[in-house]
């Protein structure tokens, strides 16, 4: 835990992981080398491996949830550690290591000069990028940036990217209400709506060190008919959150 | 054939079902997760009334030769027994998740009461 009374904001890293006992020690590592100040915390979606312990042993903050929750419960816990704990900033990266510390100024920068509330790396924001995803999740991602930018009225080129920086407000939000599977989509029209400023920066990603993405083939036609779905019924839903109250 | 009046009835209420989960979803009682096979319900129950033709060449099919609408309960009896099907795996696994939380939560009253820290009331 870094001093309140110190200057500067305090910063927490939140790290979703399930299965990732490979991985995860490496990430943890990594966050601490990229700045020894930053607190990590893990979010163990009930893994059945090593996962939590391996974190623990690299330096992390564990937060082990007794079941699988799926990533946005995970991640939403993440979110609700950094407003319990007073943190004014939040960063997010995945556990399998394909989002690179080093890039992280790049997210944090417009959130402390105010300029955005949450701050997404984007892999596709600059044209002839070296990651290329099967084609059928390219078209899946392609598809959903359309139709997120349509509904945000902003150019939006990456709408499943786990890699970002938040404000206070931006951690409120979450914090209070989170989509459950597959939520990165409906969080982005979400932040939108709520009056909150979206950026997206673009970021070099790394190829997953070990397993496998969690969208498999057969998981994608539930994955795109249920994010339609949730797009269409969000048009027609209130703000969760009142805008006052996200200070 | 399927009398006018019956599909025009089985059209409306299937309407009115998709209607229906559409609002549960928009606030917030019914999760999407939840909400796809009571909406795939009323969309097959939906063309099943109002495209007759539909309905009489299905039954033609099934030896239905009476009363062709007969297939529309058929149909709407299958699928309320696939919900059914689903939502009892999906309170087993509650079921089991509920027992997790329980234990959990008294290991770590117990092990607050043995660290002499009073537990905490609120939240």
């Amino acid at each position: 835990m870094s001093d309140p009374s110190a200057a500067g904001p305090r910063v927490v890293a939140i790290v979703p992981a399930y299965r990732e006992e490979g991985a995860i020690g490496g990430v943890v590592r990594e966050l601490r080398a990229f700045d020894p100040g930053l607190d990590v915390v893990v979010i163990d979606d009930g893994s059945p491996d090593d996962t939590a312990a391996v974190a623990r042993a690299a330096g992390a903050a564990v937060v082990r949830l007794p079941f699988n929750l799926g990533i946005g419960g995970a991640v939403q816990t993440g979110f609700k550690y950094a407003l319990e704990g007073g943190y004014d900033l939040a960063v997010r990266l995945d556990g399998d290591g394909q989002h690179d510390p080093t890039e992280l100024p790049k997210l944090i920068a417009p959130v402390l000069a105010g300029e955005a509330d949450i701050v997404v790396g984007s892999r596709f924001a600059e044209p002839g990028d070296a990651y290329r995803p099967p084609l059928a999740r390219r078209l899946g991602i392609g598809l959903f940036a359309r139709i997120v930018s349509l509904l945000v009225r902003q150019r939006v080129t990456d709408t499943t990217s786990g890699f970002q920086a938040l404000n206070r407000k931006g951690i409120a939000l979450f914090a209070a209400d989170y989509p459950h599977d597959y939520p990165e989509v409906e969080a982005t029209v979400m932040v939108v709506r709520h009056e909150l400023r979206l950026l997206e920066v673009p970021v070099r990603m790394r190829e997953r060190e070990h397993g496998s993405s969690s969208i498999t083939a057969l998981r994608s036609a539930y994955y795109v008919v249920k994010v339609l779905l949730a797009l269409f019924v969000g048009l027609f839903r209130r703000r969760v959150v009142p805008t006052e109250e996200l200070t | 054939m399927t009398p006018l009046r019956v599909s025009i009835v089985a059209s409306i209420a299937s309407i009115l079902l998709i209607l229906v989960v559409l609002e549960l979803i928009r606030s917030r009682r019914l999760r999407e997760r939840y909400a796809l096979l009571w909406l795939a319900t009323g969309v097959v129950l939906l063309v099943l009334s109002a495209w007759r033709g539909a309905l009489n060449t299905i039954a033609g099919w099934f030896g239905v030769t009476g009363y062709p609408p007969a297939v529309l309960f058929a149909v709407a009896t299958l699928f309320i027994l696939l919900v059914l099907l689903h939502y009892s795996t999906v309170l087993s696994r509650l079921v089991d998740q509920n027992a997790i939380l329980a234990q959990r939560v008294a290991l770590l009253e117990e092990r607050l009461r043995a660290s002499g820290l009073p537990p905490d009331e609120e939240e």
